[in-house]
C-alpha cells in the first residue's frame, strides 16, 4: 500500500505542480533536440566525408607477365585479402583503352593496339588514413607492376575528417554539459518551491526514502515524457530539413542518413538522457532539503 | 521526557552563543511553558528537542534518544515520538484537511483502515469535524492551527512541542487553542509550549521555564511569566 501510495504521489505531483512540470519537460525537450541535431549533423558530415574519400581510388596495374586476363583476374583475391581494401574492381586492358578513348580524342589511339594498356584493378579503401600502408601491401603482391595512389589527397581528407570529428566532439561534449546544467537547474528550481513541503515531511518523521521515491517517480515520468516528445520532434525536424536539402539544387550531391537508420539509437539516447536527468536531477535537487 | 544537562549551543557560522549551561528536566505527562523574550534562545531549545540542531556541548535526551549522538537515519524514528506545531501552521497547501492529517500516518506506514478511523476521530477531537474536504487556504488561522495540532496528535506522540502556536491568532482563538492543548495534556501527552505571550501563560497555572540571553533564569512549577 505504501509503495502504491508513493507512486501515486509522484504522478499526482506532476499535475499539482503543473507549470514546473511543463517547464522541466520543455527544457529537457529543447536540450535534447539541440544535442540530437548537432550529433546528427556531425554524423551526416562524417558520411559526406567518407563518400568523398571513397571517390579517392587506388589504381593497381597488373604486370605484363600476366597478360592473360584470367591470370590477371586471379589477383583480385590477393588484393581483397588486404584488411583495408573495401572493394577491388577488375578493368581489362580493352576496357581501359575504351575508357581512355571516351575521355580523350579517339583519333589519338588510331593504329595503337590495346596491349599498350595494362590490366588493372580500381581499389577502394575502408580508411584512407592507411592509404600509404595499403599501397605498400599492394605493391608487395606478386604480379602487381605499379600502384597509383594520391597520398597527398588522402592526407588532406584525413586532416579534414579529423578536424571535423574533433570540432563536433567538442561541440557535443560542451552541449551535453550545458544541457545537463540547464536541465538540472530547471529541476532544482522546480523543487525549490517544495522545500517547505519536504521540511514538513521530515518533521512528522518521514524517512529520506519516503520523501525521495515520489520525486524519483515524478522525475522518471517527466524524463520519459521529455525524451519521447524530443524524439518525435527530432524525427519531424530532421525529415523536414533533409527533405528540403535533398530537393534543393545541392541535394543531388548529398547523401543524407535516413532517420529510420538512426531512429533506434536516437530514441534510446533521448530516453536514457531524459530519465537520467529527470531522476538524478530530482533526487539531487532535494538532497539539501533532506538535511533537516 | 526531556533531559538537558549543561547544554551549550554555539552557531559557528555567526559565532553566536544561543544557549549556555542550560539544565532542565521535563517529565512525561507535564505541561510546560517555555518563555522568554525574542532572541533569548527558546527556538534553539526547541530545535534541540526536535533534532534540527545538535548541542555544541552537554547532554540532551528526548524520549530516550540521545540527541547529541543520534544518527541521522534514526531521526525519523525519534521524530515519530513527537508532534510538532509551528506558529505558521506549515500545512501542505495542495492537500485538504483530511490528507494533511492522514499524511502523517502514511509517513509511519499506517494501514489505510487505521487511517480511515483515526483521522476523523482526531479531527473531531480538535473541533474540525465536517471540515475534512477544505483546503488550508479556505480555513481561518485558528482552524489551520487546529489542523496542525491534529497532524501532530494523530500518531499518538509521547510529546507535543508547539513553537509560538498562538503567534498568529487573536486572544480568543489563542485561549481556545491553549485549552485544546490542555485537554490533550490531560489525556496523557506531554506538552511543551514555546511562547512569549505573558497574558496567556499567566492565565494557566502551569510550570513555566524562563530563558533569557541563552540561560535558564527561572523554573516555577505553577508560576507566571514576569518578564518583559
Amino acid at each position: 500500500m505504501r509503495l502504491g501510495y508513493l507512486i501515486r504521489e509522484g504522478f499526482r505531483s506532476i499535475t499539482t505542480h503543473g507549470f514546473m512540470s511543463f517547464a522541466t519537460v520543455a527544457i529537457i525537450v529543447a536540450c535534447l533536440i539541440i544535442m540530437g541535431s548537432v550529433s546528427l549533423l556531425a554524423m551526416n558530415i562524417d558520411v559526406l566525408i567518407k563518400d568523398l574519400e571513397n571517390q579517392n581510388e587506388i589504381v593497381v596495374f597488373v604486370d605484363e607477365s600476366l597478360s592473360d586476363e584470367a591470370a590477371a583476374r586471379d589477383l583480385q583475391r590477393n588484393i581483397e585479402a588486404i584488411d583495408n581494401v573495401s572493394s577491388a574492381q577488375f578493368v581489362s586492358r580493352g576496357e581501359a583503352m575504351n575508357n581512355f578513348m571516351s575521355k580523350y580524342d579517339a583519333t589519338l589511339m588510331e593504329g595503337i593496339d590495346e596491349d599498350v594498356f595494362r590490366h588493372r584493378f580500381i581499389v577502394h579503401l575502408n580508411d584512407i588514413a592507411y592509404m600509404s600502408q595499403t599501397k605498400t601491401e599492394l605493391e608487395a603482391i606478386r604480379g602487381v607492376a605499379k600502384v597509383n595512389a594520391h597520398l597527398d589527397y588522402a592526407k588532406n581528407f584525413v586532416m579534414i575528417r579529423n578536424v571535423v570529428t574533433a570540432v563536433s566532439m567538442v561541440l557535443i561534449v560542451m552541449l551535453v554539459f550545458v544541457s545537463f546544467f540547464i536541465m538540472s537547474n530547471t529541476i532544482k528550481l522546480a523543487t525549490f518551491g517544495r522545500r517547505e513541503e519536504i521540511a514538513i515531511m521530515k518533521m512528522v518523521g518521514a524517512t529520506n526514502s519516503f520523501i525521495r521515491l515520489p520525486f524519483v517517480v515524478e522525475g522518471l515520468a517527466l524524463g520519459m515524457m521529455g525524451g519521447a516528445i524530443a524524439f518525435l520532434a527530432e524525427w519531424g525536424l530532421y525529415n523536414l530539413v533533409t527533405n528540403r536539402l535533398v530537393n534543393s539544387a545541392a541535394g543531388t550531391l548529398l547523401n543524407v542518413i535516413p532517420f529510420r537508420n538512426v531512429a533506434l539509437e536516437v530514441f534510446v539516447v533521448f530516453m536514457a538522457v531524459g530519465i537520467l536527468v529527470g531522476v538524478f536531477g530530482g533526487v539531487n535537487a532535494i538532497r539539501n532539503y533532506l538535511k533537516v | 521526557m526531556v533531559l538537558m544537562k549543561n547544554v551549550r549551543k554555539v552557531y559557528e557560522s555567526s559565532n553566536t552563543v544561543a544557549l549556555d549551561n542550560v539544565s532542565l528536566t521535563i517529565e512525561d505527562g507535564e505541561f510546560v511553558f517555555l518563555v522568554g523574550p525574542s532572541g533569548s534562545g527558546k527556538t534553539t531549545l526547541m530545535k534541540l528537542i526536535t533534532g534540527e540542531v545538535r548541542p555544541t556541548s552537554g547532554k540532551v535526551v528526548v524520549n530516550d534518544f540521545d540527541m547529541g549522538t543520534i544518527k541521522r537515519r534514526k531521526l525519523p524514528k525519534m521524530r515519530r515520538t513527537l508532534g510538532v506545531v509551528f506558529q505558521d501552521y506549515r500545512l501542505i497547501e495542495n492537500m485538504n484537511v483530511y490528507d494533511n492529517v492522514a499524511f502523517a500516518m502514511r509517513v509511519v506506514g499506517a494501514p489505510n483502515r487505521e487511517i480511515r478511523t483515526r483521522v476523523p476521530y482526531i479531527l473531531e477531537l480538535v473541533g474540525l469535524d465536517g471540515r475534512e474536504k477544505r483546503m488550508p487556504g479556505e480555513l481561518s488561522g485558528g482552524e489551520q492551527q487546529r489542523v496542525a495540532i491534529a497532524r501532530a496528535l494523530v500518531n499518538s506522540p509521547r510529546m507535543i512541542v508547539a513553537d509560538e502556536p498562538t503567534g498568529n491568532l487573536d486572544p480568543v482563538r489563542s485561549l481556545e487553542l491553549m485549552l485544546l492543548l490542555e485537554k490533550i495534556n490531560e489525556m496523557g501527552t506531554t506538552v511543551v509550549v514555546v511562547t512569549h505571550e505573558k497574558e496567556l501563560v499567566n492565565a494557566f497555572s502551569k510550570r513555566v521555564i524562563t530563558i533569557d540571553s541563552g540561560e535558564k533564569t527561572g523554573d516555577s512549577s505553577e508560576g507566571g511569566y514576569y518578564g518583559v
